[in-house]
């Protein structure tokens, strides 16, 4: 069985290690902050400015001057801090930030990834994603494996305008998990009760498969 | 002390005038100076250019301004909650520059710390690169920005004194502290104007220096654009 939105985030949770500072994007992202191991401390960052978010608030504690960089009304934690964009990007673009997390429309074997824009349709910007991926050296995308039309998202090349060369190291799908090592995917994991000749299927770029894949562990 | 205060929103906005490039701090509808957006949606001023991180909704923030066709260009990383932005877009009614979020915060940062461009990795090998120049730092490669160019700086702080000292509050300070001073004119909106002499030096974000004039706005309606509540 694919795994559902919720099972690809908790996945990505397994990748979380104690004291990370983790940037998590709109979508499939912001749901790896409900499955935090309980024996690690992580701080999540949201670039409009504030350091160690918490869950969304409980209704009628909700603040209009304490928002995600999705626009929704969140909470803080203990030890929050909170600060202003030019800083929030020096974390970022400083590689203070130890993980991002971010959803694609378009991964290539060779890491570069497309996520902004689809010409000839509404383009609504690349906000924080390009700032993200220049500079971030541990990227993992969270997306589904193929598109509506069912075409695969993992590419020998982006189709789409690009919004970052050579930056993703890991992609989890709904069907598994797959690294970026020396500009080519690598299959580290299947999802449970999918095949590996479906991923092969699934899969557009040069896919390495070891003889033995392991299956996704929850 | 040096005294910033205006008695109105009027008063504040005054000098703004068509065809000039405003920074407008918020990022969503939050933290955004919304007396003064009312103002200037009032005012009938036309062929803005707006530096600002999003566009507004329809009816609120720098969406008041779409719908009057009062900006001609808007720069902003991310536009996407706007049907009549959307309509101008792509009709060409309206000019829009998207820019890298960091990007657009540290063109403002640059113009206020007097920095004429800088080198950033954000968009190198994009579209945003294009025409720009690129150099390479220890192996990797960044492009040239440069710094904006504003005729007014119009920023939201929750407390501010009548020296143009600024606080913020949570996440409403977002783009609103970089571009006071990278206008030629930074207009301070605050939702309490005290003395001179009653903000504790400690806790300044914003020195006044940075302001150069300072109002209590009369009513903020502070809209939530996407309210979350924890479901159990």
């Amino acid at each position: 069985m694919p795994l559902d939105k919720n099972l690809i985030a908790k996945r990505i949770s397994q990748e979380l290690k104690d004291g990370f500072y983790v940037n998590l994007g709109i979508g499939i992202p912001t749901l790896i902050a409900n499955y935090v191991p309980e024996n690690i401390n992580v701080e999540f960052q949201s670039e409009n400015g504030v350091l160690g978010m918490g869950p969304f608030p409980i209704k009628g504690s909700e603040d209009p001057d304490l928002i995600n960089a999705g626009k929704q009304t969140i909470t803080t934690l203990p030890g929050a801090s909170f600060f202003d964009s030019a800083m929030s990007f020096s974390m970022i673009r400083g590689k203070h930030v130890d993980l991002t997390v971010l959803g694609a429309m378009e991964v290539s074997e060779k890491g570069d990834i497309s996520n902004w824009k689809i010409p000839g349709k509404l383009v609504k910007g690349m906000g924080g994603a390009m700032d993200l991926v220049a500079s971030s050296d541990n990227i993992i995308v969270a997306m589904m494996h193929v598109n509506k039309k069912g075409e695969s998202k993992l590419l020998k090349k982006c189709k789409l305008p690009i919004t970052g060369l050579r930056c993703v190291k890991k992609i989890v799908t709904e069907i598994a998990v797959i690294d970026i090592i020396n500009e080519e995917f690598h299959l580290k994991e299947i999802a449970p009760g999918v095949s590996v000749d479906y991923v092969i299927s699934s899969t557009e770029g040069k896919l390495n498969v070891p003889e033995f894949v392991p299956t996704m562990k929850f | 002390m040096i005294n910033k205060k205006v008695s109105s929103v009027t008063k504040a906005l005054e000098g703004i005038s068509n065809g000039m490039t405003l920074m407008i701090g918020g990022f969503g509808l939050c933290g955004i100076p919304e007396n003064s957006i009312l103002e200037l949606a009032r005012s009938g001023i036309k062929n803005l250019v707006c530096i600002s991180n999003n566009a507004g909704v329809d009816d609120f923030g720098l969406g008041l301004l779409l719908k009057n066709k009062q900006i001609h260009t808007m720069i902003a990383s991310y536009v996407g909650e706007n049907a009549e932005f959307e309509r101008q877009m792509l009709s060409g009614e309206l000019k829009v520059i998207l820019t890298p979020q960091g990007t657009l915060a540290e063109k403002c940062r640059a113009a206020q710390a007097g920095i004429p461009a800088f080198y950033t990795p954000a968009g190198y090998g994009t579209e945003v690169a294009k025409g720009k120049e690129v150099k390479i730092f220890d192996g990797k490669s960044y492009i040239l920005e440069e710094a904006y160019k504003a005729d007014f700086s119009i920023v939201k702080a929750w407390k501010g004194d009548e020296s143009g000292n600024l606080i913020f509050k949570g996440t409403a300070r977002n783009f609103n502290p970089m571009m006071c001073g990278a206008g030629n004119i930074t207009i301070a909106e605050v939702e309490s104007l005290v003395p001179i002499g009653q903000l504790d030096p400690n806790s300044i974000h914003i020195p006044g220096i940075f302001v150069d004039r300072i109002f209590q706005g009369t009513k903020f309606e502070k809209r939530i654009e996407q309210l979350t509540i924890r479901k159990k």
